[in-house]
């Protein structure tokens, strides 16, 4: 609980909770832009092109310039949409993204504090809310915002973003499993569900006591590629492939309306990065010193945003450098390859957990699990081969 | 007072969603009613200390569930203009009015037996300050009602099992035959549609 609303609440405590609104919201649109604006500079980099380079030093303007053209450009409602679902689509799309944001803690000093800062007297989380569901949380407001992206293709009445949202919720939808199961083996070794509590969970030791490595690195990777596919981002892009279906979802959308699901797009794209900062590489947390200021306001906060760009930065390289995936590859991936592994690491931690806790001799319980779960995935390979022969097979009969 | 509030405003929503899936036409805008509700009934779980509950209610029912209802209704076509004359089931309508005041009347029976609603928050789970809601809802799963859930799961997988088998192509021996060329020609289609 953040000890902010341990007291009762007051007109003060309701001043500081606006004031953390304001900062998260503005934060989250700030950081949009900047996102905008550096995944141009970079991938101009990798491709040997200058990028954004009017709008302000360095091109930084460009993104506010683009979104105020949008803002004055004729809003185009297709004769064949339902105008009501349409309206709502983008709504749908956005509030969750800045919802989902609320729950990441920007900064606080965990490696020695307790992760409180002091605001105006009163000791708070540098977070906006910290729902005891925590993590959940996340994962319910991007089911949510499935519902965006899905009315989107549906209600603009036209073939190409229908096809296109339909790929997007098939795809987010077989994502969710293995980026859930990853979530849990995270929640095992760190028993609650509230991302302040999993931050501090790993604010001991720098890197040691961080969950990439107390939880194998495994569910990190899976984690990172089941949140690009979640967020439809390239090589999991199929869902805007703009050779096969113009634009994808978004294609009959123009004005405000598409700058609201681009701004969604990006906003989830941070969100996501904060998210395996927090759950991974210990949020905030790093090596502290100095006064106070220092100590709980600039550092944390310096950790966090070095952490935060790194990610950006991979998400960035991913678009630079993969080719987009064919569906079925993307659909192998999913559900034959990362939900097994997913689920496998979690019965091996588990199991360690287990053991340490009975006193077994741990070497021997993890041999044991080793050999349990490559028999596993021998029997799943074997029943997976079988099922493509009876295909193959049924084929021939038809053909 | 704040829980008063929270009561109406939910209470509302759910209502509001509710008699829409019910009164809206199109089947897509219907869906939609029945999310909020489902919103509706998440807040009033967050509002009796069920924080769980609430978010496997977003995540589970309005997250997969109706998105699947959509799926169907997208992807099938449900026509607006169904006839609605036409009763695939004979005598299901007076029945559902049946079983319909039947639950209310039922549900009104208990609340006036039971001495009115108490409006007091979670008892099943005593809330205890020190322990989350989502460790004291795991204990008891693992251990009291190990049975009944490891029964859901067995429940469950056989349902995907079954839904699998009802949605595989016939054997190859039941197919029709191959030699007719008419025949041949519908098969063509049905590989097409299938694949």
């Amino acid at each position: 609980m953040d000890p902010l609303y341990a007291h009762g609440v007051d007109l003060a405590v309701v001043l500081i909770t606006l004031l953390k609104v304001v900062v998260a919201f503005v934060f989250l649109l700030v950081a949009t832009m900047f996102m905008v604006w550096f995944e141009r500079k970079i991938i101009a980099d990798m491709q040997h092109r200058i990028g954004p380079n009017r709008a302000g030093p360095w091109g930084i303007l460009q993104t506010l310039a683009d979104g105020t053209k949008l803002f004055f450009k004729e809003d185009l409602l297709p004769d064949k949409a339902d105008r009501r679902v349409f309206r709502l689509a983008p709504v749908l799309a956005v509030v969750p993204a800045f919802l989902a944001f609320s729950i990441i803690p920007l900064g606080g000093n965990f490696t020695d504090g307790d992760g409180t800062v002091s605001i105006f007297g009163h000791r708070t989380f540098l977070q906006l809310a910290d729902p005891p569901v925590g993590v959940l949380f996340f994962l319910a407001m991007s089911a949510i915002g499935v519902y965006g992206i899905m009315l989107a293709g549906w209600s603009s009445g036209s073939k190409y973003p229908l096809l296109g949202s339909v790929r997007a919720s098939a795809q987010i939808v077989s994502y969710e499993a293995a980026l859930g199961l990853s979530v849990a083996a995270v929640l095992l070794v760190t028993r609650t569900l509230s991302t302040n509590g999993i931050v501090a969970a790993q604010s001991g030791r720098f890197i040691v006591d961080w969950n990439l490595v107390v939880t194998g690195v495994v569910p990190a990777v899976i984690f990172l590629i089941a949140g690009t596919a979640e967020l439809n981002r390239p090589p999991f892009d199929l869902v805007e492939a703009e050779q096969e279906l113009v634009g994808g979802f978004n294609t009959e959308y123009s004005s405000i309306r598409f700058a609201l699901f681009f701004l969604a797009e990006f906003m989830n794209t941070v969100t996501m990065s904060a998210l395996i900062v927090t759950m991974f590489l210990g949020g905030p947390s790093g090596p502290v010193f100095g006064p106070e200021v220092l100590r709980s306001w600039l550092l944390p906060l310096f950790w966090f945003f070095l952490k935060l760009v790194l990610f950006l930065f991979t998400f960035v390289w991913f678009r630079g450098t993969l080719p987009r995936l064919r569906y079925d590859q993307l659909m192998d991936l999913g559900w034959k390859i990362l939900i097994p592994l997913a689920l496998g690491w979690l019965l091996l931690l588990a199991t360690i957990r287990v053991a340490q806790h009975e006193g077994w001799p741990v070497p021997l319980a993890m041999a044991v699990a080793l050999v349990v779960l490559v028999g596993a995935f021998g029997l799943l390979n074997l029943s997976v081969r079988a099922a493509r022969r009876n295909r193959e097979h049924e084929a021939e009969v038809y053909a | 007072m704040p829980e008063l509030i929270t009561f109406i405003l939910a209470g509302a929503i759910v209502l509001v969603g509710a008699v829409g899936v019910v009164l809206l036409r199109h089947p897509v805008h219907a869906a939609l009613s029945l999310v909020a509700t489902l919103f509706g009934v998440a807040v009033l779980f967050v509002a009796q200390d069920a924080q769980l509950l609430a978010a496997v209610q977003v995540i589970v029912y309005a997250g997969a569930i109706v998105v699947l209802f959509l799926f169907v209704i997208m992807l099938l076509g449900v026509d607006e203009a169904d006839d609605l004359r036409v009763e695939p089931l004979v005598a299901q309508r007076p029945l559902a009015v049946a079983a319909g005041v039947g639950i209310l009347g039922l549900s009104l029976v208990s609340l006036f037996v039971a001495g009115g609603a108490t409006g007091a928050s979670s008892t099943l789970l005593a809330p205890d300050p020190a322990e989350a809601n989502i460790a004291q809802l795991g204990r008891l799963l693992f251990t009291e009602y190990a049975f009944a859930f490891e029964a859901t799961a067995i429940l469950l997988t056989i349902a995907v099992v079954g839904a699998v088998m009802l949605a595989r192509r016939p054997p190859a021996d039941a197919g029709p035959e191959p030699l007719a060329p008419t025949s041949d020609a519908e098969v063509t289609d049905e590989s097409e549609v299938l694949s």
